[in-house]
């Protein structure tokens, strides 16, 4: 090849623009569709849940069986990938590892390239999101082309996914409208002329528009949702049949799945077949459930591929405090119920994965070298809302507080901060009764100062500019309750 | 359970509510001891640490975990105005001391959180009552602070209390258990995002037509009522122990 290729699919947006979360957030925020959205969507969604959940009796003890088996598949993750790729090479799949995201989207082009083929169809994955495949395989000449109608949207909106589930939660149908008149035509089938931004419309027009693409294609390209080790059974769901024509019209299928992605036996995998539509749409079950044990003449795939990832994932499973990150079956009800989420939406993550899981997945897959991944740990209020709704019982605040601890070693290892200055001043304080007396007769003074009065906008005193940003603060008492003490009821007496 | 009377109880103030809101601990001591407790306050008493552990300071706040288990350590109960802080104890001490290494440590500060208790838990269930005989007649609605709820489990007890409360109006809060946005140094370090959720709080808050905004743990008050005082909404924000101690002859 001597010229650079001119590029195939939409260039999308870039992760790298985007600042640490502190920064990012007050520009979505004054968002005002991506907020009503998102909140109109979630608030939907949330209500869902919780009535799907409370049909069945034993949910919370299937929670418990979610999280025990996830967690087993961790303590023996050798035995079971060893078992699974045993049992998926004798039912006729090709078994590939890879380290990282490179190792596996070079073995996808490889792939694409021994068939002959310069385009895939994708079904919507998360794990092709974080490995950044379709951008390995543009460099290489090769179209990957998403199926899912959001990530179309995403697609060819030049954009970046900021759900988990929806990726472009944060579209109204005008701006999908746009986006379809405008680049449709450009990839493929353009979008019919005149088209309103009627959802029904717009649905169409994609169908169509994808419709050539599926018939055209001879290769696919998808995550996995669980790997039976027992049986070597890859199982894909999803819920608008789009994946299903990825699954049985290519000849050739490549599934990237993380090596979390196991599960013991066909038995567990009921667990989740339950626990994960209810969790995710509030559906009793996810309307298309694919399982392939390895090929079958004549029916689907007939050459298929799985590639094992790990691309960060044994180093959390070595850390026992924040392990259980890899329980995620990536349902998304934590982004759904989190008001952080909620108010911000995705892309003030900085990674495909947002909300409460990407806080806690994206600085143990990636590390914590970058401020943005520093800066998520704190990127929540600790409300633990998340714990609640997780089908897998990840405790979400724990992992929180973990991760920010290893933060603060991470930034204070090097040299000192204010912060931690600031820590430990409080920490002498805190340690004993009469050092905090000693502060709080300060504090005093400040109440005789402000008397009954409520602290409004104050200049550039650090702590105190970021809390008068938006709210007074109350007045402050002229004596504080041990003073009260000592002259009330001195040494417990009434 | 039979209402247990003469009970001697440690009062845990808290560091915030002693320090910026002392009003809070005065209408706890004022209420348990109503309720026929022998209240103590031990002045060697400062925080339950969890400004520093969730900004991820551990090595800082072993000290308060250590100060806290030689404070109370004798008691029976240890009662707090403050779902957060109970919480805290009962959930982050044993992890701060096993960072630390100190086994014994871990183990003391296991034993002491087993007998500190929310208010309202220390109320419905050590005294066996619901009705404190307070009397506020107003209307008032009820906020669920996160860690309350989520942390120390709380449960109905504090409406279960304030529905007993002569002369109070009692109304719904619309989407109650989402999170006000204070979470401690998060409401400084993300202020923008904390700010918005305590707007949307202060607003539903607001629509209800109450007075009054209660709640478990000061700081979610006092973090709501900025943000309605930044925005001159008219509703006070008072904590749940200011309504249940308040009587007859001190009525407001
Ligand atoms: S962390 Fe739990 S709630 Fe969130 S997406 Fe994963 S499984 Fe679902």
């Amino acid at each position: 090849m001597t010229a650079t290729p001119t590029r195939r699919t939409p260039e999308p947006g870039s992760w790298l623009g985007i600042p640490a979360f502190p920064k990012a957030a007050p520009g979505e925020l004054a968002n005002e569709t991506q907020r009503r959205n998102l909140r109109h969507a979630t608030t939907t969604i949330r209500a869902k849940r919780v009535v799907r959940a409370s049909e069945v009796p034993n949910w919370e003890e299937l929670r418990t069986a979610g999280a025990q088996i996830k967690d087993r598949v961790g303590r023996h993750l050798d035995e079971y990938l060893v078992q699974a790729e045993e049992a998926m090479t004798k039912a006729g799949i090709t078994v590939h590892w890879a380290r990282d995201a490179a190792d596996a989207n070079q073995i996808v082009a490889e792939i694409a390239k021994a068939k002959g083929v310069d385009e895939v169809v994708k079904i919507k994955s998360m794990v092709t999101q974080e490995i950044d495949l379709n951008e390995a395989l543009e460099a290489e000449g090769i179209a990957a082309w998403e199926t899912d109608l959001a990530e179309l949207i995403v697609q060819l909106g030049h954009d970046l996914p900021s759900h988990i589930l929806v990726p472009a939660i944060h579209r109204n149908r005008d701006e999908v409208q746009d986006i379809f008149t405008r680049e449709m035509g450009l990839y493929g089938t353009p979008a019919p002329e005149g088209i309103s931004n009627n959802p029904e419309e717009l649905a169409a027009a994609a169908r169509v528009h994808l419709r050539e693409k599926f018939l055209r294609a001879k290769m696919a390209v998808s995550g996995g949702n669980f790997i039976v080790a027992e049986t070597g059974t890859l199982v894909i769901v999803e819920s608008e049949g789009n994946g299903r024509m990825c699954l049985t019209l290519p000849e050739t299928l490549v599934s990237v799945v993380g090596i979390e992605k196991l599960v013991p036996t066909l038995e567990d995998l009921e667990v989740f077949l339950k626990l994960l539509p209810r969790s995710s749409t509030g559906e009793r079950m996810n309307p298309y459930t694919s399982m392939w044990t390895g090929v079958t003449e004549g029916d689907g795939p007939q050459d298929l591929h799985v590639i094992l990832l790990d691309n960060g994932r044994s180093n959390v499973l070595s850390d026992p405090e924040g392990r259980a990150a890899l329980r995620c079956i990536r349902c998304s009800a934590c982004l759904n119920i989190c008001p952080v989420y909620e108010r911000v939406g995705g892309h003030a993550y900085g990674n495909p994965y947002p909300g409460p899981i990407g806080a806690i997945l994206g600085p143990q897959l990636r590390g914590m070298e970058d401020e943005r991944d520093r800066a998520l740990p704190f990127a929540s209020s600790l409300c633990g809302a998340c714990n609640e709704v997780c089908p897998v019982r990840i405790p979400f605040t724990d992992i929180l507080v973990h991760l920010r601890h290893k933060v603060v070693e991470y930034k204070t290892a090097k040299h000192p901060t204010v912060e931690q200055g600031i820590m430990k001043g409080a920490g002498w304080v805190m340690a004993d009764g009469s050092h905090l007396a000693t502060v709080q007769a300060g504090e005093r003074i400040g109440g005789r100062v402000f008397r009954g009065k409520w602290l409004g906008p104050m200049g550039p005193i650090p702590i105190a500019k970021e809390w008068l940003k938006g709210r007074d603060l109350e007045p402050l008492p002229t004596q504080n309750f041990r003073q009260w003490w000592k002259k009330n009821r001195e040494g417990g007496q009434r | 359970m039979a209402p247990l009377t003469g009970a001697k109880v440690a009062l845990f103030a808290t560091c915030i509510t002693d320090t910026v809101k002392p009003s809070v601990p005065i209408a706890t001591v004022k209420l348990l001891e109503r309720l026929g407790c022998r209240v103590e306050y031990p002045a060697k008493q400062t925080c339950c640490g969890q400004i520093m552990t969730n900004t991820g300071y551990f090595d800082e706040a072993v000290p308060t975990v250590r100060n806290f288990v030689e404070t109370f350590g004798e008691y029976d109960y240890i009662v707090a105005p403050s779902g957060s802080c109970v919480g805290s104890v009962r959930d982050q001490h044993t992890m701060l001391a096993r960072h630390a290494g100190d086994a014994g440590l871990e183990k003391e500060a296991g034993a002491v959180a087993a007998r500190t208790y929310e208010l309202t838990e220390f109320i419905v269930d050590v005294l066996g009552v619901t009705d404190v005989g307070a009397y506020f007649p107003h209307k008032v609605t009820y906020h669920p602070s996160c860690h309350g709820l989520r942390i120390t489990r709380v449960g109905d007890r504090p409406e279960r209390l304030l529905s007993a409360v002569e002369g109070i109006e009692l109304v719904d809060l619309p989407d109650a258990r989402s999170c006000c946005g204070f979470g401690g140094t998060f409401s400084v370090k993300n202020s923008d995002v904390s700010i918005a959720m305590a707007t949307d709080k202060a607003n539903n808050a607001v629509s209800t037509g109450a007075e009054y905004i209660t709640g478990g743990d000061h700081a979610c008050l006092m973090n709501i009522g900025g943000v309605a005082h930044r925005n001159g909404q008219h509703i006070t924000p008072i904590h749940l122990v200011e309504i249940l101690a308040a009587t007859k002859e001190d009525a407001r």
